[in-house]
C-alpha cells in the first residue's frame, strides 16, 4: 500500500476507534448487558455501522472506477463451510464469556481500559493456536492455495 | 418501549455506529481495503512465525496496513478519552480469567470463521454475504446463551 493509503487507513481507523469508544462498546459490561438482553444498543451500533458501510460498498464502485489511491476495490472473503459456522460458535462462546471482540480489545487500550490487555493477549494466543495447529494451509480460502504450496517461505 | 429496550439512550449508540461505518467507508473509497479487525491477529504473526499458514500472501501483503488500522483504533479511542472520557479511563470489572479465556476463544473462533463482529458483522453484512449473515446469527445466538449462563452462575 502507498504511504498516502496508509494515512487513509489511519484516518478511517481513527474514526472507527472513536466510534467504538463513543458507543461504549469498549466497556465489556455494556456488551454483556446487550447479550443478556438488558440494553439493545449494540444493535444500533452494528446497524448504523453496517448501514453506512453498505452505502459505500454499493455506490462507490458505481461512481468510481477504482479507489482513489489504489487499483482495486476489495471484498470481504466469505466462504460458507464447516469452519465458518464452528468458528462462529467458538467466537460467540468467547464473546459471551468476556464481552470483548477484536475491535474493542484494540480500541479499549486507547481509552485506558487496561484489563482489556488480557483479552488482547488471549485473542492473539487464540489466533496463533488456530493458525499453528488447526489450519492446514490446504483449508485456507481457494485463491491462496496454489501460491501457498509453491511458496519459498514454506518451512515448518 | 424505547426506554425499556434502550435504558441508556440511543443517540451515542447511533452516532458511534455511524462513525464506525464512516471510517470503514472512508478506507474503502480511498484504498479499496475491507477492514475486518480480527485478521490483524493472524497477519501480525507472519512477522515472527515462518509457518506456512501465517506466510500466506493474504496475510503478508496486508499486515502493514492492518497494524496501521489497529493504531488508528487506539488513536481514535484516545481522542474520545481526551475529550469526553472519564479521567481515569474506562473501567472493567470482568474477571481476569473471563477476559483471558474468553479472549482466547474469540481469537481462535474469529480466525476459524474468517471474521468477527466487524469482518462478518459490518463488512460481510454490508456486502450482503450469506455466509457472513449465518455467521453473525450463529455467534449472536451462542454469545447470548453463554452470557446468560455465566450471568446465572453469578459472574460478571
Amino acid at each position: 500500500m502507498k504511504p498516502v493509503s496508509l494515512l487513509a487507513v489511519l484516518a478511517g481507523g481513527t474514526l472507527f476507534g472513536f466510534g467504538l469508544a463513543l458507543s461504549t462498546m469498549i466497556s465489556p459490561e455494556v456488551v454483556l448487558g446487550f447479550l443478556r438482553l438488558h440494553d439493545f444498543g449494540l444493535m444500533l451500533v452494528l446497524g448504523g455501522a453496517a448501514g453506512a458501510t453498505f452505502i459505500a460498498y454499493r455506490f462507490a464502485p458505481l461512481v468510481l472506477h477504482k479507489p482513489m489511491f489504489e487499483a482495486h476495490f476489495g471484498k470481504h472473503a466469505s466462504d460458507l463451510n464447516r469452519d465458518t459456522i464452528v468458528g462462529a460458535v467458538i467466537f460467540g462462546a468467547g464473546w459471551g464469556l468476556c464481552g470483548v471482540c477484536p475491535g474493542p480489545a484494540v480500541a479499549g487500550l486507547g481509552a485506558g481500559n487496561w484489563p482489556l490487555l488480557l483479552a488482547l493477549v488471549g485473542i492473539a494466543a487464540g489466533a496463533y493456536v488456530h493458525g499453528r495447529f488447526f489450519a492446514a494451509a490446504a483449508t485456507a480460502p481457494k485463491h491462496s492455495i496454489t501460491r501457498e504450496t509453491s511458496s519459498p517461505g514454506q518451512r515448518s | 418501549m424505547v426506554e425499556s429496550l434502550f435504558p441508556n439512550g440511543v443517540s451515542h449508540y447511533l452516532a458511534g455506529g455511524l462513525l464506525i461505518g464512516a471510517g470503514v467507508a472512508l478506507i474503502f473509497v480511498l484504498t479499496g481495503a475491507v477492514p475486518g479487525m480480527s485478521t490483524v491477529f493472524s497477519s501480525t504473526w507472519s512477522y515472527v512465525s515462518r509457518r506456512p499458514f501465517f506466510q500466506q500472501p493474504r496475510f503478508v501483503t496486508t499486515r502493514a496496513w492492518r497494524l496501521v488500522l489497529a493504531a488508528g483504533l487506539v488513536l481514535g479511542a484516545f481522542a474520545w478519552w481526551s475529550w469526553f472520557g472519564p479521567p481515569h479511563g474506562v473501567q472493567t470489572n470482568v474477571s481476569w480469567w473471563q477476559l483471558l479465556g474468553g479472549g482466547f476463544l474469540v481469537g481462535f473462533g474469529a480466525r476459524m470463521s474468517n471474521g468477527c463482529t466487524s469482518g462478518h458483522g459490518i463488512c460481510g453484512l454490508a456486502s450482503l454475504q450469506l455466509p457472513s449473515a449465518l455467521a453473525v446469527l450463529t455467534f449472536l445466538a451462542t454469545a447470548i446463551g453463554v452470557a446468560n449462563l455465566v450471568g446465572l452462575l453469578g459472574s460478571n
